[in-house]
This record gives structure tokens, sequence and C-alpha cells, in this order.
């Protein structure tokens, strides 16, 4: 488990190199010169050019590359011109949001997910399962940004239970209560599809793992529906549903764009939506490139996890 | 289900591409003095947005530019993800490692952040927009062609067409596409609603269509700043999204199922608690007695073309302390007649349709679920047949020899754990705390098995039911197998009903011997008598082709043939197209189970003159 464990570790350094070549080359991307992109139109020409000198865009490609990164494993991610600061600050402040938005919404989407998953599973083809099933079909069809908007209508607008957007800090005024009473329907709106795909998944997995043989012999031996469900065809179909997981923690990331946007939650994925309007490459650059990272790491994590609960994975 | 999908997006689908030919209002005819009509305005029958515009009129045009875009990212997707696959898949090494690391990488970015940075860097757009899904869904539809493509290329005809000197181009194109086609069809009906989803959502975010152009992302984005006065505009074009992705992943599984069944979900169906039990009568118990009394056993299976049973009406006796066999080919129906005893063959696709099984004055194919469930393993056990599949992988079996214990009154935790070892001291396993912790891979499959015998005589059960117990084991360690089983039911005074293929096996260890072929008993008498002048020729053969015990190098008689499937039985004997002694009459209609001597029954026409021959 250990040497697996380090092993899944080093095959992570590869692909977070790939991803910072991704991120790199988005500017690469940029149509026209991309110093007068980020300056924007207002920009004196003296200004691009320094810009540009500052970005090395004379030099080739791969030198570009180099450079940044090299200013990237320093903690230099360059700045943002029209918020007049590091990218690295910015995006520091608006990660913790964004953390404690997507943990929120997958741990919600886990709980509910795989409880219906697992209910829909042991009642196969009876009227739970069908029910379960178009739930589960509704939540994966319906656009987050949509059930946003529907939830902030009926619950903040209509019956005023909870504040239509933003966030209070965890130590702020309202303390803990407070924040969790802004967290409720963002983190229920980005759990949704999550917690529907997490779903099917679980019914699946846990159908196939119900077909063996050993199900047959824990049913020959008189234990309990419950315990046969729960213990035996759970725990087998957890090593099946760990990597899925990890998926919706992908999809929870990105989703996080949209339900930030429309409570005004003041997290990464807000700040993108802003950035790009502003045509604000660089911190776009640093977003993108702290949130793939993490995603990387959550996905190391979900690996690590699946093996553990397998203990035929030994090396 | 699939048909559902189908209509509403046939509906949708229609309504947009009709919209334009029909006399309705221009999308972006503003009336500034008719800002926000509710629904039901004469006229308006969906309303007006904040420019006066009518709702319905926009809603059907943005159906159009949404489709119209799900559709051309989709494809793109495809094309290009498919034709990184493919290329990956054919040439293989450099290349395929190349490729594929590249994917991986594009797959480490979080769905939309992907598409997100490529907005960022071409600008706000429908089309750049578009283009960033597209991107961001390649590696999804590349990992996927591959894979099917990894089949293909190694198959003959694709060597063949190598040698024959066709282009790469055109075997990529004339034999390994079209093989992948029908997945790449799957991948795109499973994709495309999200896709349509997904640009929605950049729209809606202001980073797809511009004004005037409008998708339904973007009509539900404007609609959402007058959401609190005028809900309608943004539930008209929030409820269009909706009906039409229900309707895509709904014709998008449909579609799997039809093209690809094996990745439907749940196919087959996953076995119930216990059998079905669908008796049109139920026979009256026998005044025989017996510890385990069964009479007409029917056991039907759901097949492609209708139920037919795979064990027909099959009655037999087992006495206490008893061991009996029940001996046949795999496809004769004995693991079935077994497995239904105690209601665990499985439902779907089998039902029991007839016969009762008495036990204890109780008809088990009676009782309801807690009451057999509370008999399972306390009175009737199971041994089966591969230990390796019949273990839980992930428990120790120490607990899984736990969980088989029923607690005497007062016993608690530390008294069911004394139980536990010293049952697997008492199967031979040596070091019990040691094997306790172990995980059934971590131990040899003798030992897997020695933990399944503890398993089912841990409360002494009336009737050990074992299921080819040791087919799956070598020969010395079957021996030994067999010797422990044996002698613990014995200790026990369990009666064993014994199973399997192999007539030297059942000869070392039971009194009284049960013949089956395709799902009927065709012989039963005392083993001892069965092996010295067996009644019925298939029994006569299978005999012939047993390996005794102690006799390895004795020359055997190969079984030609292989029993009928269920469903075809022909209405004769059973036997008849591979009986060496066959006539007229054995094809000509079913043969009787009849007496044939001192405690023996055989179901052969020709019984009596063969024992003569
Ligand atoms: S009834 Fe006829 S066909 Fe059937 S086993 Fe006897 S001899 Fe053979």
């Amino acid at each position: 488990m250990r040497t697996y464990a380090l092993r899944r570790l080093a095959l992570g350094a590869p692909v977070l190199l790939g991803v910072s070549v991704v991120v790199f080359l988005v500017i690469a991307l940029v149509p026209g010169d991309p110093a007068a992109a980020i300056l924007g139109s207002y920009a004196s020409p003296e200004n691009v050019a320094k810009l540009s000198a500052e970005l090395g865009l004379d030099r080739p490609l791969p030198q570009r590359y180099l450079r940044w990164l090299g200013g990237v494993l320093s903690g230099d991610l360059g700045r943002s011109y029209a918020l007049d600061r590091p990218v690295l600050d910015e995006v520091l402040d608006r990660l913790g949001p964004t953390l404690i938005l997507a943990a929120a919404a997958l741990a919600l989407s886990v709980l509910f997910g795989v409880s219906a998953g697992v209910a829909a599973a042991v009642r196969q083809n009876g009227w739970a399962d069908r029910a379960i099933g178009l739930a589960l079909l509704v939540g994966v069809s319906t656009p987050s940004f949509f059930l946003a908007l529907l939830l902030v209508l009926l619950f903040s607008v209509e019956l005023g239970w909870f504040p239509t957007g933003g966030m209070s800090a965890l130590f702020g005024d309202g303390g803990l209560v407070d924040l969790l009473r802004h967290l409720a329907l963002p983190s229920i709106t980005l759990a949704a599809a999550a917690a529907a795909i997490l779903g099917r998944m679980t019914r699946a997995a846990m159908l196939d793992v119900l077909r063996q043989d050993f199900i047959r012999t824990a049913r020959a031996k008189g234990v309990d529906e419950d315990r046969v469900a729960s213990v035996h065809a759970l725990r087998n179909a957890a090593a099946a549903i760990a990597p899925v997981i990890g998926l919706q923690a992908g999809y929870v990331l990105g989703g996080a764009v949209y339900v930030e946007t429309v409570f005004q939650w003041p997290g990464v994925g807000r700040m993108l939506v802003e950035a790009i309007g502003r045509r604000d490459i660089l911190l776009v650059q640093g977003g993108v490139l702290a949130i793939a990272t993490l995603y990387v790491l959550v996905n190391i994590a979900t690996d690590l996890l699946q093996a553990a609960l397998d203990p035929r994975v030994k090396a | 289900m699939t048909l559902a999908g189908l209509a509403i997006v046939g509906v949708l689908v229609a309504a947009a591409l009709a919209a334009p030919l029909l006399p309705l209002a221009d999308p972006d005819l503003t009336a500034p003095f008719n800002r926000l009509a509710p629904p039901g305005t004469p006229g308006h029958p969906l309303g007006t947005d904040h420019l006066g515009r009518d709702v319905l009129v926009r809603v059907l045009d943005g159906l159009r530019v949404s489709l119209g875009v799900g559709v051309g990212a989709t494809a793109a997707a495809a094309l290009a993800g498919s034709a990184i696959g493919l290329v990956a898949a054919y040439y293989g090494r450099f290349v395929d490692g190349a490729l594929m690391r590249a994917i991986d990488v594009l797959m480490a970015f979080p769905y939309l952040l992907l598409a997100l940075a490529i907005v960022a860097a071409l600008g706000p757009g429908l089309v750049n927009a578009a283009l960033a899904i597209a991107v961001a869904n390649v590696p999804f539809f590349a990992r996927a062609a591959r894979g099917a493509a990894l089949v293909v290329v190694r198959r003959d005809y694709v060597d063949a067409a190598r040698l024959a000197g066709f282009s790469d181009l055109r075997i990529l194109l004339g034999e390994v596409l079209p093989n992948v086609a029908p997945l790449l069809v799957v991948a795109c009906a499973g994709t495309i609603g999200w896709m349509i989803l997904e640009t929605a959502g950049l729209s809606f975010l202001g980073l797809g269509a511009q004004p005037p152009q409008a998708d339904l992302g973007s009509m539900l984005g404007d609609g959402r700043k007058v959401a609190v006065a005028a809900p309608h505009v943004a539930a008209a074009a929030g409820v269009v999204v909706l009906l039409l992705v229900i309707g895509l992943n709904l014709l998008g599984d449909g579609l799997r199922d039809l093209l690809d069944p094996r990745l439907k979900a749940g196919a087959g169906g996953a076995p119930q608690p216990a059998t079905a039990v669908e008796r049109a009568s139920v026979p009256p118990a026998s005044d025989l007695g017996g510890l385990l009394d069964v009479r007409g056993l029917t056991t039907a299976f759901d097949t492609a073309n209708g139920r037919h049973a795979a064990v027909r009406d099959v009655s037999f006796a087992l006495e206490p302390g008893e061991a009996l066999g029940v001996v046949g080919e795999s496809g004769s129906g004995k693991s079935v007649a077994a497995l239904s005893l105690n209601r665990l063959a499985p439902t779907p696709p089998g039902a029991i349709v007839a016969g009762r099984v008495g036990f204890r004055g109780d008809d088990l194919l009676d009782l309801a679920f807690e009451p057999l469930r509370a008999l399972r393993g306390d009175r009737v056990a199971y041994v089966f047949q591969d230990p390796l599949t019949s273990l839980n992988p992930v428990m120790r079996v120490g607990d899984q020899i736990l969980e088989a214990l029923r607690p005497a009154p007062g016993e608690g935790r530390a008294g069911l754990r004394a139980r536990m070892l010293a049952l697997i001291a008492d199967v031979g396993l040596e070091d019990s705390e040691r094997a306790a912790r172990a995980f059934p891979h971590e131990l040899s499959g003798g030992q897997r098995q020695r933990i399944g015998v503890a398993m089912a005589i841990a409360n002494r059960p009336d009737v050990l039911v074992a299921d080819e117990p040791t087919t799956a084991l070598d020969a010395m360690t079957q021996i030994r197998v067999l010797e422990l089983m044996g002698a613990r039911a014995k200790e026990r005074g369990a009666a064993l009903l014994f199973v399997s293929h192999d007539f030297g096996v059942v000869a070392a260890l039971c009194d009284r011997v049960i013949v089956m072929y395709a799902g009927e008993i065709v012989e039963e008498g005392p083993t001892r008598e069965v092996l010295r002048a067996p009644r019925h020729p298939y029994a006569r053969r299978l005999i012939a082709c047993a390996p005794r015990l102690g006799e390895p190098d004795r020359a055997l008689e190969a079984l030609a043939g292989a029993p009928p499937p269920i469903d075809a039985i022909p209405r004769a004997c059973a036997f008849s197209p591979r009986c060496d002694h066959a006539i007229e009459a054995c094809r000509a209609a079913p043969v009787a189970l009849e007496p044939a001597g001192e405690g023996r029954r055989a179901r052969c026409l020709r019984w009596r003159e063969l024992a003569d021959a």
C-alpha cells in the first residue's frame, strides 16, 4: 500500500507538468498581441511594449514556458492589471470560499447520491427504483444555473429562509451559523447534478456486486438483507465508486463557476468569469492552474482511497 | 422511456425548425411599452421580456441556436476525438503513448475549466464557446474510440488488409471505423445533452452568445436579471433546456441499451433475496416423512424465447444423517435443484413454478422471507463450488464465519469469537487467530474451502448441501476437503446432499445417489447398487467416465455430446438423441420414472432388457 501510494504520487508529477503546459499555452491562443489584450484598448503603446518585454513575447515559446514555470514555482503568477495586485494573492483569497463550497457540495452529493443508488439497487425494478431513477435523470439533466435560479426564487425570495447570495466569513459577525445559511442553497445546487451522476453509478456498481457469488453465500448463511446491502455489497462497490467521487470533484469545481456567479459567492469561479469579462488573462491562468492542481491532487486521493478499500491491492 | 425521449426531442426539434417558417413575430422585435408582460397576455402566450420581445418566439429561436450549436460541438468533438483514438490504437507503441498522455493531461482539468480557459483566450462568443466545449470533450471521445478500436486492430482481417498492402488510411476508414462506429454513436447520443447544457452555461455567464444573437443559455441569463419581477422569462428558457436535455438523455440511454447491451445498467438484474415461488397448485406432503421431503420440484428460467424448466418434477427424500449424492453433467439441473431447496436459485430469471420442499413439517416454498432466513445457514446450510468467488473478497474470513454463527441465548461477542476460532481449528487450519484475520485472497484454494465448510457447519445444521464443493481444487486437496466435510457432517449428525458431476467422488461419500439429466431424475438407488448395475444408459456412461479415487490411471470413456439446452428439451426421452439404445418408442413420448428394483427408480423404457443383456 505504501509503495502504491508513493508510485501514485509520483505519477501525478508529469500530469501536473502537462497541466502547466496547457495553462501556459492558453496565452498563445490569444489572437493578436497578448500584451495589448491584457492591458485593454486604452493602454498606451509604450505600456504594451513594456509588458510585451516583461512577458518575453519576443522569445520562442519553449523559452517563455520555462521562464513562466520558474515564476510559477517561486510563487509569481504575474500581475492582474485590472485589480492592480499580484495574481497569486487574489487567487489565494478566492480559493478558501471555493474550497468550502466545493467540499460541502461534494459531501452532500456523496451522502445523497450513494444512498439513492443503494436504495434503488436493492429495490431493483420496483417502484422505488423507478422513482429514484427518474429523479436521478432529472438531476443529471437540470442545468445548475437554472436550478440555482429556482432555489433562490423559492427559498430566498418567496419564503425568505435563506439569503439570496453572498458569503460571510467563518470568523465574521454571524459565525458558523451564518456561514451555513449562506452556504445552504449554493451547495445544494452544486451537489444536485453530481449526486445524480453518483447515484446512477452507485446503482450500477451495486447491481454488479449483488450478482456475485459471495452475495449468495451471505444469503445462504441467513445474513439479513440490510447487512447484505451495506456490509457485503456496498463495501465491494465502494472501490468502484471512489474514482467516480474523484470525477465528481471535477464536476463540482467546474460547476462552481455558475453557482458562485448566481449566488455571488466570492470564490475562484466567479473570479474567473469576471476576469474573462475584463480579458484579465493572467488572472484566468492563475485561477485555472490553481483549480486544476487541486483537482489532480483530489484524484490522487480518491485513487488511494480506492486502493485502501480493497485489501487485494498490496504492492 | 426511450420512446418518451424520442417524443420530447422530436417535438422540440420540429418546433425549433418550424418556427422560422410560421407567421410568428420577429424574435428581435422590441416593444418598449410592452415590457415584461406576464404569460397569457393577448398575442404573447408566454409574455414578453425586458425589451418587450415575445418570449415564446424567442425561446423557439434560442432552441434552434442551442440545438445547432450542440450538434455542431458534438460532431466536432466526436470527429477530432475519434481521429485521435483511432490513430493511437492503430499505430500503438510510441504514438499511442504520446497521444494518450496528452489526453490524460486534458482530462486532468475539471471539465468546465478547460473550456473557460479557452474562451478566455479566444474571447467571448457563441462559436468560441462551442469550440471550447468541443475541445473539453475531445478526451472523452478519444478514449472511447481508442478502447473500441484496440479490440478491432488485433483482428485477423486488419492484419490481412495490412499484408495486402492497403494504405493505413484506407484500413482505418474501411476496416476499423465501421466497427467502432456504433460505440461512437452511443457516445455522441450520451454526450449531446451534456454539451448543449454546457454551451448554454457559458452563454448564461455571458461568455457565449452575444446580443443580439441569443441561445437558451443567454435567455436564461437575461431572465435572471429580472427573475424576481418576471420569473416567466427565465422559466420559459429553463424549462425548455431541461426538457430538451431530459429527452436527449433518455434517447441516449435507449440507444446505448440498443447498440451496446453489455453497457446496459444492471443488465440481467441482480438476484432477489429468495427465489420467487409461482406455483399453480401445491402437491400434498408425502407420507414418507424423512427430514427433507422434496415433491415435484420444478424450477424454470425466463429466457429470450419464453420460460423453460431447468428442473422438472424432482422428488426425493433425505433421512436424518444420510448422505445423498446428486450426479449429472453441467446443465443437468442438479445445482439449480439444490439451490431451489433454500430458494437460493436466482430470481430473475428463475422461479419455482411447482412442487414443495417439506422440512420438519413446513413447506419451505411457502415460508415468508424472515422465517426462511432464520432457517438458512442454521438448519439448512450450503457449501459452494468456487471458494474464491463465494467468499467476500474485502472481508476477513473470521468475520465471515462470525456472521454465520447464531448466538446462543446470553452469548456475547467473546463467546461467539471463541466458537469462530474453534471452528477454524476444527476444519484443520493452523494458527486460527491468524487465519481469522486473513482475507480470502491470502489463503490457498483448499484453505478457503475449509473456511466455506466452517461457515456451513457453524450452527450444526440438519442438512448440509454441498454444490460441487471441490471441483475448483486440485486432486489431493479435493480428497482432504471431502474427507473433512464428510467427517464434520457426520459428527454433527447433519444429512448431506452432495452435488457433483463426478461419480467417483459421490461413490466415496454417499449412501444413496440420484442421477439427473436435462432437469429430471433419470435414476435413483443405493450407491453401491447403482454403481454395480446402473439401470439407465446415461448413468452407465457417467460411471464409465468417472475417475475413481485412488485409481487415477484408469482409462476413461469420454462422454460424447452435451445435454440439451433447457429451451430445446425433446418431448421424448430427453436422453434419446445421445442414447445408443434408443428405439422408436423412446422418441414418441416422455418417459416416466418408475420403480426399478429394491429402493431404486429409473426413467428408461428398456431398463429391463438392458439389465438382462
Ligand atoms: S428410454 Fe430409450 S432413449 Fe431413453 S434412455 Fe432408455 S433406451 Fe435410451
